[in-house]
């Protein structure tokens, strides 16, 4: 159905080709995931599917690429729409009208189909991808998870033989996730459909692939083969494939059901390990199975963390200085009509790592906005140190707390990594150099001169969090840091922010990232519809709930591990 | 192609469709089509309540007449950002009252008033200013012909706001003919970019406060420009690349003929509209003007029609245009002309009196030609609940 035959492609004013030696095939009806550390070229190879490359970015494509036998090269995008599918990184950029009916028209309109046809798909489509109470909505006021059901519902309605999907589920919340990852795997079964699709997520995609193309390095070719085959040898691996290879499991086990089936001697194992030296990560075991209240606020169960839980409750009644990095109470946030938050009570602990869970729209983003002050709580009391956020004057506040926004390209406004750096520096009223110095030990070998905009996405991050931490808040909050990352840059992520909790900074994640929540927070708390609805040590809270238990507890149960360092060290 | 693989599960798809697109989700959607009011009769409906504000500059007339637009708005608007713009509009409004009135106090006016409400301390200008004048008398007069012209112009406004709350400009664009589509599209996508950036900026500004820096005041604004513009551009592009990739721009294959044809249909038709124009605007081309100026009219819309086969486009669901958008239209240009009569009959009522001052009486039958503009909240539906 999709046919490289010795592609490369060169960007105009690059030194190296982006991709090269691409040759395989997608034979019809088949999902191939396309799996590779960021920047090896994989948007690029969706890209030449579509014909967007080289039609539209520009550039130069050696080979050939051939979708249903029409070469890309005398075929434009619009003469190819009829049988490729191409939903991009963001849904918001994809969408030409402003309601669901007519977005998932559109395409159709653009065919010319006739209006009856039309007619049917749409409502066919509609409740395909589950969208039929939407219809009339505009798509602006849409969640994450239904706008990007609606991007693959308005590409699936003219009927494409081949669908290209870059990321579909990075933005989504777990449960948004399986449905749009449901939905896909339907068209490939019910209606034949091929799908070639790049996704950071493996955890989340990998079982529904049929076949994996592995883009190792930049440049190289292609490494095509099963699941299994690709996943022994990738650099990228969900955690599942982690475990796999830590317990030599062969053929490595791709899904939880499968490594589950396999798990029973481990189980064992580990728990043999664990009575022997009933210490390491053992209290987590020991602790009751509590059941989980709305204000329960635990400090960290860590190594050592009783000691701090002891003295910082001790400083509550001698001193009047707060013990808290912020303490939130009856917080309650309204926009318009929507209650946004409702009744929240929260206190962080200096040197806590709290990561803040729920759906899309669950009210992250809100609660973190209103620690910084950038929302105003319509009633209740914020307090970041001694200081009330929307009250205090910025240059004071970044001080106290800094947050990382979803897109930390809104931080970054020169035109230099330098420049941004010095800028840095007079807005932290920070020593000049600090900044540099941060970006030299968290981003080694990034040139002054660098422009931001060229910087890749964890890149931008890191910088984002440098300028962030120029002023040593003893509070910093993400919001979904890992968003585009791939694992090496979020397991650097990772040690980044132990380093900063162990030096007792206060940290607050958003993130949708189960695995992520598992290897870095000491708390979990799940918000749903802008309400507090489980407050706890993570593994308490992770492990009850299906859609949040990271995959390692969930072949591990019922003993309590979350992640597979955990595990390596116990079996050290 | 896949329509025999339709999934079994899905609702309300498993029954055979075979007559057309009105059978296959019953009564429901036949009964929405209804309640479907045209997007143009809602913007001649508003643009005739335009018209009949600028037939008169009594204020108890213009209040009326926005009043009854508000009514209607107030009651019938859908729940889409775009019905939102009405605030906008009424803002707008009040902006264009209010400099209005600034004007006339600071300009003054050649009005000869007798009720000197104030003195204004008045600038001395040189000789070749002769006629303007600065400070000075502001006169009860002045102010009051400059609040009934203000209010004029002010409903009109709020007029054509009323009609881009109920009808967004991108549904009437779905009426447009085939060969002009995809100008329109750009023209939409192009308005878009606008409330884009305003959101962009105050997204970067409220960024701002994250780097220490103040998000309020100008400076602020002026800083994060670039990187609003940058972001803004980057997204349009990457809706280029979506548009492009979902087929916009299409063309079908038309023989060369279809093409010329086209080409010379479309060319002589506008420069006859030019000539007719020209012939009916000058002196002595009042016998040729009107006839070229309908024969190049029509030879423009026949190139258009000719030229909309190059395009294969089909539309989903067309606005159709029914009874009752007929009587919203009509109820809108009923007012119009029964006020554009009522001016010419009865204009000491319409146009009250400024010198002397005299209090505005309310005209009873143009108050009640204007109340007919409330016919559309009675003959359409409400709108839905947002689900």
């Amino acid at each position: 159905m999709i046919r490289f035959e010795d592609v490369s492609v060169i960007y105009d004013g690059a030194a190296e080709p982006t991709i090269q030696g691409v040759d395989f095939e997608v034979p019809e009806g088949e999902l191939v995931l396309l799996v590779g550390p960021s920047g090896v070229g994989k948007s690029t190879l969706l890209g030449a599917v579509s014909g967007l490359v080289p039609h539209f970015t520009g550039g130069t494509l050696r080979g050939r690429v051939t979708v249903a036998g029409r070469d890309t090269r005398t075929h434009k995008p619009r003469e190819l729409a009829d049988v490729v599918g191409t939903v991009g990184q963001d849904p918001l950029s994809h969408f030409v009208t402003d309601t669901v009916e007519d977005e998932l028209a559109y395409g159709m309109e653009s065919l010319g189909l006739a209006p009856d046809v039309m007619r049917r798909r749409v409502e066919e489509t509609l409740d395909l991808l589950g969208l039929a109470d939407l219809r009339h909505r505009p798509i602006a006021t849409l969640s994450g998870g239904q706008q990007q059901r609606v991007a693959i519902g308005s590409v699936l309605t003219p009927h494409p033989s081949v669908l290209v999907l870059d990321e579909p589920t990075s933005a989504l919340d777990p449960a948004a996730a399986e449905e749009v990852l449901a939905v896909l795997q339907r068209l490939v079964h019910d209606l034949g459909t091929t799908i070639l699709m790049a996704e950071h997520r493996l955890e989340r995609v990998i079982q529904y692939a049929d076949r994996i193309a592995l883009l190792p390095t930049p440049g190289a070719p292609p490494i095509l083969g099963t699941p299994a085959e690709v996943m022994a040898v990738s650099p990228v691996y969900p955690p599942v494939v982690a475990l796999g290879r830590l317990a030599a499991w062969t053929p490595l086990p791709l899904t939880v059901r499968d490594a589950r089936r396999r798990a029973a001697e481990l189980r064992e194992r580990l728990k043999e390990r664990h009575d022997i030296a009933a210490q390491g990560r053992g209290e987590l075991r020991d602790q009751p199975q509590q059941t989980r209240t709305r204000q329960q606020s635990t400090p960290p169960e860590l190594l050592g963390a009783t000691h701090r839980r002891w003295f910082s409750r001790k400083r509550t009644h001698t001193t009047s200085k707060p013990p808290c990095a912020a303490e939130i109470q009856a917080l309650t946030v309204t926009r318009g009509r929507i209650q946004a938050l409702r009744h929240i009570n929260l206190s962080i602990t200096p040197g806590e790592t709290i990561a803040l869970m729920g759906r899309n729209g669950a009210g992250k983003s809100t609660l973190l906005s209103t620690l910084v002050g950038l929302v105003q709580p319509t009633s209740g009391s914020v307090r970041v140190g001694d200081a009330t956020p929307h009250r205090t004057p910025p240059p004071d506040l970044v001080r106290r707390v800094g947050l990382v926004p979803q897109e930390p390209r809104d931080l970054l406004y020169a035109d230099t990594v330098a420049a941004e750096c010095t800028a840095a520096d007079a807005d932290a009223g920070a020593a000049p150099g600090t900044c540099r110095a941060l970006v030299s030990e968290l981003l080694p070998g990034i040139t002054d001169d660098t422009h931001p905009r060229d910087l890749s996405e964890g890149q931008r991050l890191t910088l984002a969090l440098a300028v962030v931490l120029t002023a040593r808040p003893p509070l910093l909050l993400l919001d979904e840091p890992t968003r585009g990352l791939d694992y090496a840059a979020k397991s650097r992520l990772v040690t980044l922010l132990r380093e900063l909790a162990a030096e007792g900074h206060a940290i607050v994640l958003a993130t949708h990232d189960v695995e992520l929540a598992a290897e870095l927070a000491h708390r979990v708390i799940l918000l749903a519809e802008g309400e507090v609805i489980a407050d706890g040590p993570t593994a308490d809270v992770v492990v009850s709930s299906p859609s949040f238990a990271p995959q390692v507890t969930k072949i591990l149960a019922p003993q309590q591990w979350l992640t597979v360092a955990q595990v390596r060290k116990a079996l050290s | 192609m896949a329509e025999q693989h339709r999934p079994k599960g899905a609702r309300g798809t498993a029954r055979p469709a075979p007559h057309g697109p009105q059978t296959n989700d019953g009564a429901h959607h036949r009964a929405q089509l209804r309640a479907q009011t045209h997007p143009g009769a809602w913007w001649l409906w508003s643009l005739a309540l335009g018209t009949a504000a600028t037939r008169t500059t009594n204020p108890l007339l213009l209040t009326l007449l926005i009043t009854v637009s508000a009514y209607v708005v107030a009651t019938r608007r859908p729940a889409t950002p775009w019905s939102r713009s009405y605030g906008a509009f009424v803002k707008l409004a009040l902006a264009v009252l209010l400099i209005r009135l600034l004007f006339a106090i600071t300009l003054g006016s050649p009005l000869p008033g007798t009720h000197t409400l104030l003195t204004l301390p008045e600038v001395p200008l040189p000789d070749w200013a002769q006629g303007i004048r600065l400070g000075g008398k502001v006169t009860a007069e002045t102010l009051v012909f400059a609040l009934y012209d203000g209010l004029k112009l002010a409903t009109l406004l709020i007029c054509v706001g009323a009609a881009n709350a109920l009808a967004s400009p991108t549904r009437l664009l779905k009426s447009l003919p085939g060969a002009l589509y995809e100008t329109g599209v750009a023209v939409v996508v192009a308005l878009t970019f606008a409330p884009h950036l305003i959101a962009d900026a105050q997204r970067l500004r409220a960024a701002r406060r994250l780097r220490g820096r103040p998000d309020r005041g100008i400076r602020g604004l002026f800083q994060v420009g670039l990187p609003v513009l940058e972001g803004a551009l980057e997204r349009s592009v990457a809706l280029a690349a979506a548009m492009d990739a979902r087929g916009y721009g299409r063309t079908a294959q038309v023989p060369r003929a279809v093409r010329r044809t086209t080409a010379a249909l479309t060319l002589t038709g506008l420069l006859g509209v030019c000539a007719g124009t020209y012939g009916l605007l000058t002196a002595e081309g009042g016998t040729y003007g009107l006839p070229v100026l309908l024969a190049g009219l029509a030879a423009a819309l026949a190139g258009l029609w000719l030229g909309g086969r190059r395009t294969p486009r089909t539309r989903y669901r067309p606005d159709t245009w029914n009874p009752r958008s007929c009587l919203i239209a009509a109820s809108g240009a009923a007012v119009a002309a029964l006020l554009t009569l009522a001016a010419s009959t009865d204009p000491t009522a319409l146009h009250p009196g400024v010198i002397p001052l005299v209090a505005p009486t309310l005209p009873l039958w143009p108050a009640a030609a204007v109340l007919l503009g409330l016919l559309p909240a009675f003959l359409t539906a409400p709108p839905k609940e947002p689900s």
